[in-house]
């Protein structure tokens, strides 16, 4: 049962949490403490975001200051030889989010349409669970996973589509310099650990498309595929953008599954050929840089933990902001 | 996180009145049309890669497999209805595929990492520390014991500190609201999304150089309430927008003042969902590496205490022993793997079970409490 919401009943004295029922005498000063303490907890929270960003700024201020604009743009990372920049490891992040994203998304898609849609009743809590579960395992798991098993399975893979497909853009490939530690390898246990996050919320966003137009659409004649091609899909645009996008966020600041999997390469042209031995993140920079770095490369470190902070909160915001607009996320929550 | 999720699902029911049609039923006339369409593609992509050609069994023959199945599929479609049905019945044979294929992940992960782990499971494991352990020692030599503790202890901590904190704000943003609930609830999803490692970097920035607080298992223990707040937050207020309005007004209407209705009538009718929260909370911080590799570095030996020195971690332990290059060394790594697993699965299982009663739902033994109390 949905809860009784007493601001149905007190419709016409405006809007909003704050006309909940109240008492009508002044609030005792029990009550003044509690609100101002669970006030406090709120604007604690606030704060400690602003502190986050406060503090990674404040430390990454050294080597900015040093890099200048060429922190944009230099490819390499020696913070104590003077020359580094986040270019490599920027683009390295930036093909390991999206090349997981190409993989997830579809299967996502269609994964969370089978939930709400084909698969019969007994096996739709089942699968809810797994697809929950699979995003408790912890990242470190998916990184030893993906190294040991998954890797010798998918560089064939990586060969085979180098050899056949090499004349597309990113699919080259130097054969000598071998398929292992790859930016693909790394995409993949990319997009399983964004999987169920996608899935997740394309579920909870197909499972609210309208029953009275499905069963229009089924009125007039339409197939089950009919009902999801016309009205479903349509439906969940928005919600599947949005849960893309927090695949995306995720994808962008996974650490440690990357860290163990790939071999890092400031080199711009091995970077970009992504089935090559050879990739980086900035996320896995930081784990692999950070004990061995003086208190300027802990600055240099720092500035780029701020640069990976405000990409990831850019990306979640936009996906808030998409799902929000979109006709079925009015009414879901990511 | 998506775990979050689960409450919800679990909570509430169609809001509705409106039962939406669900056509589940699986038609027989499908089963036998997609089933055979299968066998007979993987027999035939079978035939072609191993006995016509020397190709052996690859990804290829898969691939093929597949789109003959689907050509096989439309085709028994066209054959016996028309072109209408055909695309369904193929987009039935794609979604059904999918679906099934959601599952290989977790069995494969779970598989492999009990084969890898489970040899090196004994009790030495759980009661001796590394300090003795050389490179080449077998498994029945040492253990994890001091990864354990500190593991324990950190997560204690984020727990002591994020749980009191997560459940005042949910209470905040449920109960009291105001002008400054939509920028906290703004936030609270944007620190879900914060990446682990930033975490840990803000803890190295804040704790350890600018408070002068030490490598320490307290310092891990704050990088990991700052994931944790997020889930505890999140899950709390979902579950505290369940308790029915009409609760909290009978207590304002009894004189009772908002603090003590919060205290004696939403917070134990939620029990059971904040404990969900709690137990999410923990499960999505017990495998966090990156921030402890920043705020810990992890020992060898023992060191019971969080708040002074060097300390080990389940996840930390794993990590640093997998990159070696000896094999006993990676078969350590795997069984530590296994025991995070293991945790991790017992945890969500608990939060499931929990989360899957209703809100005010009272357990056997309270009932048999509140009995002696004469109060049920």
């Amino acid at each position: 049962m949905q809860p009784i919401d007493p601001t149905i009943a007190l419709e016409g004295f405006g809007p909003g949490v704050e006309d909940r029922v109240r008492p009508v005498t002044r609030r005792s000063g029990a009550d003044r403490w509690f609100r101002g303490v669970v006030t406090g907890a709120g604007a604690f929270t606030l704060l400690l975001m602003g502190l986050i960003g406060l503090f990674l700024l404040v430390r990454s201020m050294d080597a900015l200051r040093a890099a200048g604009p060429s922190f944009l743009t230099t490819a390499a990372w020696e913070p104590d030889g003077g020359a580094f920049g986040i270019a490599a490891v920027l683009l390295g992040t930036a093909l390991i989010a999206v090349v997981a994203l190409a993989l997830a998304v579809p299967v996502a898609i269609a994964g969370s349409i089978f939930i709400t849609d084909y698969a019969p009743a007994r096996m739709r809590t089942p699968l809810v669970w797994l697809v929950d579960l699979l995003a408790a395992v912890p990242s470190l798991i998916y990184g030893l996973w993906g190294r040991a098993y998954l890797q010798p399975k998918i560089i064939p893979i990586s060969d085979w589509l180098s050899t056949h497909l090499g004349f597309i853009p990113f699919l080259d490939a130097d054969r000598a310099a071998g398929f292992a530690a790859s930016t693909f390898v790394a995409s993949v246990v990319v997009a399983l650990m964004v999987l169920p996050i996608c899935t997740a919320v394309m579920r909870e966003v197909f499972s609210q498309a309208p029953p009275g137009e499905k069963e229009g659409a089924l009125a007039l004649g339409g197939t089950r595929w009919g009902v999801i091609r016309t009205v479903v899909i349509p439906f969940g645009r928005g919600g599947m953008v949005g849960a893309s996008m927090l695949g995306l966020g995720r994808a962008l600041g996974e650490t440690i599954a990357i860290t163990l999997i790939i071999s890092p390469t400031f080199d711009l042209g091995r970077l970009t050929r992504i089935l090559e031995t050879g990739g980086n993140s900035i996320a896995s920079l930081i784990a692999l840089r950070f004990s061995e770095s003086s208190s300027f490369g802990i600055s240099a470190l720092m500035a780029a933990g701020l640069t990976l902070f405000v990409i990831t909160l850019l990306v979640n915001a936009a996906a808030s902001i998409v799902v929000a607009r979109s006709r079925s996320g009015a009414a879901t929550e990511i | 996180m998506a775990i979050v999720e689960l409450v919800r699902d679990d909570a509430t029911t169609a809001p509705d009145a409106a039962r939406p049609i669900r056509f589940r039923r699986v038609e027989r006339d499908d089963v036998l049309a997609i089933g055979g369409a299968a066998v007979a593609a993987s027999a035939l992509a079978w035939l072609l890669f191993t006995r016509f050609t020397a190709a052996g069994v690859n990804l290829g023959m898969f691939v093929v497999g597949y789109v003959v199945f689907l050509l096989l599929v439309w085709g028994i479609g066209r054959e016996q209805y028309d072109a209408v049905r055909a695309r369904d019945l193929v987009a039935r044979a794609v979604f059904w595929s999918v679906g099934l294929l959601l599952i290989v992940p977790m069995v494969a992960i779970t598989v492999y990492t009990v084969a890898k782990g489970v040899a090196a499971l004994t009790p030495n494991f759980f009661l001796e520390d590394q300090s003795r352990v050389g490179p080449l020692s077998p498994p029945s030599v040492g253990g994890a014991s001091q990864a354990i503790v500190g593991t324990l202890e950190q997560v204690g901590l984020a727990t002591l500190i994020s749980v009191p904190l997560g459940v005042l704000v949910a209470v905040f943003l449920n109960e009291v609201g105001g002008r400054l609930a939509r920028p906290v609830r703004m936030i609270v999803d944007a620190m879900s999304a914060i990446p682990s490692i930033v975490a840990g970097l803000f803890i190295f920035a804040a704790f350890i150089l600018a408070l002068g607080g030490q490598l320490s298992g307290f310092a891990a223990a704050l990088a990991l309430s700052v994931l944790m707040l997020p889930t505890v937050t999140r899950t709390t207020e979902v579950v505290l927008r369940l308790v029915p309005g009409g609760l909290r007004e009978a207590g304002l209407a009894l004189g009772a003042t908002e603090w003590s209705t919060t205290r004696h009538v939403v917070l134990p009718t939620a029990r059971s969902g904040i404990v969900t929260a709690v137990i999410l909370g923990v499960a999505r911080v017990i495998g966090e590496t990156a921030p402890l590799l920043l705020t810990t570095l992890g020992a060898t030996a023992m060191n019971a205490n969080p708040f002074s020195g060097k300390q080990s971690a389940l996840p930390l332990y794993v990590y640093r022993l997998f990159q070696l290059p000896q094999e006993v060394a990676i078969q350590r790594a795997w069984t530590g793997a296994l025991v995070l697993l293991l945790l991790v699965l017992v945890l969500f299982v608990t939060a499931r079970i929990i989360g899957g009663r209703g809100a005010g739902h009272i357990s056997r033994f309270r009932r048999a409490r509140l009995a002696r109390e004469g109060l049920a």
